[in-house]
């Protein structure tokens, strides 16, 4: 071995449970407003994650215990989970996080290796594949006219029975940002649908609250060191700037760039899934290039897609430009700056 | 107040250096043997002066410097040359060199020394004298001082920076010589200062050395300018050291004289003095001996001494397992304790597993970028590794592989622990090993071509004079019957 | 039916000359190619390939003469960058060229040597240096290791000796680890 004899003690398992920790705000904000249905998702995907990652490794010859005590897979279990609607059936959060271990993230290389977000892979994998089951997402219990406990939310998930007489209708209902989207259709003025039951104050009733402690364990994971500024920033501010374009041009069709920030997944994709070190790029300014792209086309899937949101599908796409990036924004090294 | 610039990144690891600063500068007795490297510096191995057998002086020199980039080597004592021949030394592949032996007499018998007035002579010939007097860089590049003393004929020096920044853990060497020897190191700055003409002297040392700087400062006087800068690791690189001082950025593969700055350690400023004001050669050096013994401190060691005996006398601990020269960070292992110290060596730390224990299993990179950003020179560490590790030298190149200074903050740093330094030492030896075999390839291309060119031409001069004296023998026939 | 006849072979025309005007204009001298085999191949001269020399065997290769495996000194290295800079698959070394060995001078043993100037004529580079009757030396700075100086030795004072590891041309190696090593 060679020099140097020293390191600091940090470890990747260490950043992981950091990232992991930095979640639970968000992850308590949704048991609170959506009911207990997000923890036995989050639970669900940690065994599958777990199992999955374990199989791979010895499939792959590589050791188990160091590789599942790193914490990754369980992050992307965790991601899975909160990106997906809380009260899925067992077999959807399953195959998709099984699909975001073994496809997008072994069969790569593993751990550092794999070029796609594995947990926004499997969310596009089960977007795709369930549309139905992919938009019911549960109405805050604030608005939904039934509340359920946890052990109907478990009988609805494995054996997809429902307490008797009540309908799915009552306890879900599509997202605000898809709402805002049919509506739009429908031709309803914007601010008579932002004054629907589902929205709160400045995004989804419930939702904007998650947006909010994303916000929190995102600073918490500045404060750490884990994450740098550059692409939380330039996420949110491109998302804000292009919003904010559109509704001032038409306001009337678009909403306002606080709405866009507090609903769906902006503030998590800020702080979260692009941050992710493995798929995202490593210069500063590539890091601004990344997530600003990733912010217009967040936005504009939102508006002109068909899907509910846009942030899985913007990561993806600048996932395949971040070789590229990267090779583009190298900075100059000591002594030949400009 | 000096305005002081930055550089990127840069560590804190852990300081180590109050352990080995409570004694003065120890004097270590004789040892039984001295093995002294002819090769102790940047550039072509001294020549031996000396014979099997022969008694030396104290001084007397024991290699010549030959070739260009070269430097004298001398004996430190009085004594016998007992052996010439290969002996392993301080180097990390634990390969021997040519050393010679000597045996010291006790008698520590100086040969005449004859100090000069370096401000009444010419300068080429004080540049000749520090050649002669073995005087290179002491902060461990080792690189001959007369050469960095020549100011070149166009560009101008205009800064001298002394560096007794000494920003490695452990080593506190430069901190002892310069609390007790302050005067020495100013007298030998202004002989620098007058080979450079240089406008302005500064020394930089990091401000966890209050009284080295106190006594800088007192012996420094007005024209020479002491500064303290922040203790952050590498900021005794000297590029590093040059960037915080006067903002300028010395890059990679261009000399800093270019830029109107030279650096030296303040221990070669040190020695400077010896050899022009005493007449004095470079015949011992200050060594940190530290880590895992009872009683660290600094000596005044015998170049050639064995660092097993100057470790003897700091009674090393239970646990010891072998021992780093240089610091933590910079070092290397090395391969047998009982190896000559050097005048690379300013630093022998002791290894303990609770001091330096193994690293944890590496794991795979997750770019991350805390490399980058603790990255000196600026560099993308994560991208090198990757190149390095999938043997793409080219394009390691290309992403500026010879700008790391190899300082180890990017291993230090690495939340996967991955010897990223290892991976460029590996790459770059690769890269000079390739250009080595490049060299002598085309070499032999050059002269088979030329072969094959004379063994034709020769064949053809052959040719022409057989038919020339054909033709002749004919013609002789020829007027024969014609007669 | 017409019209596609007449855009289909009307394409094939256009693109049939661009293509007949590129590789006129862009076409590249024979010899650069030969030029860039030789730069790869190890100019150890030693005739192993069955060329007599590293040019020749380089001209072979170019014209489709000769596989890329036939360099034991160059050995398996050498054969990946001609894979790479021909374009065509990797194969490991002919045996019947021999096999791939560290790197070695030749060294005569002066005692031996009758000073009989063979191997001086057989060297592919110049590097025995002697006059008839006088012992001969090895300027090993400029040995290429081909071991052609061997055979017409008749006092077999001969011998390769490999080249030693120093300081100077010492190499750090790779690191290897349990997990990063598959």
């Amino acid at each position: 071995m060679s020099s140097p004899y020293l390191s600091q003690p940090s470890s990747v398992s260490m950043i992981m449970l950091k990232v992991l920790c930095a979640m639970i705000p968000a992850i308590a904000a949704d048991a609170w407003f959506f009911g207990p249905a997000v923890l036995v998702t989050i639970c669900l995907a940690s065994i599958t994650a777990l199992c999955v990652e374990a199989l791979m490794l010895q499939l792959r010859n590589r050791p188990v215990l160091p590789f599942l005590m790193d914490g990754s897979a369980l992050l992307t279990a965790w991601l899975l989970a909160l990106s997906i609607p809380p009260m899925g059936p067992w077999w959807m959060i399953v195959t998709g996080t099984a699909f975001a271990i073994a496809i997008s993230k072994h069969l790569y290389g593993g751990l550092g290796n794999n070029p796609f977000n594995p947990a926004m892979v499997g969310y596009a994998v089960l977007i795709i594949s369930f549309p139905v089951q992919m938009t019911q997402w549960l109405a805050p219990e604030s608005v939904a006219q039934a509340h359920l406990g946890l052990g109907e939310v478990l009988d609805y998930m494995f054996f997809h029975i429902l307490p008797q007489g009540m309908n799915l209708d009552a306890v879900t209902s599509a997202t605000p940002l898809d709402t805002l989207k049919t509506q739009l259709h429908m031709e309803r003025p914007i601010g008579e649908i932002l004054s629907m039951p589902i929205y709160g104050a400045m995004g989804g009733k419930g939702g904007e609250w998650m947006a909010a402690a994303y916000l929190a364990g995102g600073l918490y994971l500045l404060q750490q060191r884990i994450i740098t500024w550059q692409v939380p920033v330039a996420f949110l501010a491109s998302i804000f700037a292009i919003s904010g374009l559109f509704h001032l041009a038409d306001s009337a069709h678009h909403a306002g760039p606080f709405f866009h920030l507090a609903s769906g997944a902006s503030m998590i994709g800020a702080f979260f899934i692009l941050t992710d070190p493995v798929t995202g790029p490593t210069t500063p300014k590539g890091k601004l290039l990344f997530a600003t792209g990733a912010g217009i086309l967040t936005y504009l899937i939102r508006t002109y897609g068909n899907y509910p949101d846009g942030v899985a599908f913007a990561t993806l796409l600048m996932n395949i430009c971040v070789p590229l990036i990267d090779a583009y924004t190298q900075p100059p090294v000591f002594g030949k700056k400009k | 107040m000096r305005k002081l610039f930055h550089f990127n990144g840069g560590v804190h690891p852990p300081q180590h250096k109050v352990e080995s600063v409570k004694d003065p500068i120890r004097k270590p007795p004789l040892p039984e043997k001295l093995v002294i490297p002819l090769h102790q510096h940047i550039g072509t191995a001294a020549k031996v002066a000396v014979m099997v057998g022969e008694r030396v002086l104290k001084g007397q020199k024991i290699g010549e410097a030959t070739g260009n980039v070269s430097s004298a080597i001398h004996a430190p004592t009085s004594g016998k040359v007992l052996e010439i021949g290969n002996f392993p030394v301080a180097h990390p592949s634990g390969l021997s060199e040519l050393c010679v032996t000597i045996a010291p007499d006790g008698m520590d018998e100086a040969a005449p020394f004859s100090p000069v007035d370096p401000f009444s002579m010419d300068p080429a010939e004080i540049r000749k004298i520090l050649r002669d007097s073995g005087v290179v860089g002491l902060g461990g590049a080792v690189f001959p001082s007369a050469i960095k003393l020549n100011p070149g004929r166009e560009k101008q020096v205009r800064t001298l920076v002394l560096n007794g920044a000494e920003c490695e853990p452990y080593i506190t060497c430069d901190d002892l010589l310069m609390r007790e020897r302050a005067d020495e190191i100013v007298k030998g700055a202004q002989i620098m200062r007058h080979l450079l003409h240089a406008e302005e002297v500064i020394v930089g040392i990091e401000d966890n050395k209050p009284e080295a700087i106190a006594a800088m400062k007192q012996a420094a006087g007005d024209e020479i300018e002491v500064v303290a800068v922040p203790t952050l690791y590498p900021g005794g690189g000297a590029k590093q050291l040059i960037r915080v001082l006067t903002g300028i950025e010395v890059p990679a593969g261009e000399r800093s004289t270019d830029l109107g700055v030279q650096c030296f350690n303040v221990a070669t400023a040190y020695t400077v003095y010896r050899a022009i004001a005493c007449g004095e050669p470079v015949t011992s050096r200050i060594v940190t001996v530290t880590g895992n013994v009872k009683n660290p401190g600094n000596y005044e060691a015998l170049i050639g001494t064995p660092m097993d005996f100057l470790i003897g006398l700091s009674e090393p601990l239970e646990g010891s397992r072998g021992a780093l020269m240089g610091g933590p960070m910079m070092g290397f292992d090395l391969p047998s304790v009982s190896v000559p110290v050097v005048k690379a060596t300013n630093c022998i730390i002791v290894k303990s597993e609770k001091l330096f224990p193994a690293p944890p299993t590496p794991m795979p990179c997750i770019r991350c970028g805390r490399c980058a950003a603790s990255c000196p020179a600026d560099l993308q560490p994560q991208e090198l590794y990757w190149f390095a590790k999938a043997g793409n030298f080219g394009k390691a190149q290309e992403y500026s592989l010879f700008d790391c200074i190899e300082c180890g903050c990017c291993s230090y740093v690495c939340p996967s622990h991955i010897p990223l330094v290892q991976f460029y030492r590996y790459a770059k030896s690769e890269i000079w090993a390739q250009e080595r075999e490049k060299k002598s390839s085309d070499i032999a291309r050059v002269r088979h071509e030329f072969r094959i060119e004379r063994t034709e031409r020769e064949k053809r001069e052959k040719a022409e004079r057989l038919a020339q004296k054909a033709a002749q023998t004919r013609a002789q026939i020829k007027a024969e019957e014609n007669s | 039916m017409l019209d596609a006849i007449l855009v289909m072979s009307g394409l094939a025309l256009f693109l049939g000359s661009l293509l007949g005007y590129a590789s006129i204009r862009f076409h590249v001298q024979g010899n650069a190619l030969v030029e860039k085999i030789d730069a790869i191949l190890p100019q150890t001269q030693c005739a192993q390939c069955g060329f007599p020399g590293c040019r020749p065997y380089a001209e072979a290769i170019a014209e489709g003469r000769a596989e890329i495996n036939q360099c034991p000194p160059g050995g398996e290295a050498n054969i990946h960058k001609l894979a790479d800079l021909l374009g065509v698959e990797f194969k490991s070394l002919n045996a019947k060229h021999g096999a791939e060995k560290p790197k070695s001078v030749a060294f005569i043993d002066e005692n031996t040597c009758i000073g009989c100037t063979l191997c001086i004529q057989a060297c592919p580079v110049d590097a025995i240096s002697g006059a008839p009757k006088h012992m001969h030396t090895i300027l090993s700075q400029e040995c290429t290791g081909c071991e052609l100086c061997i055979e017409p030795c008749p006092v077999d004072c001969i011998s390769m000796v490999p080249v030693a590891v120093t300081v100077s041309n010492w190499k750090w190696k790779a690191p290897s680890y349990l997990q990063e090593a598959g």
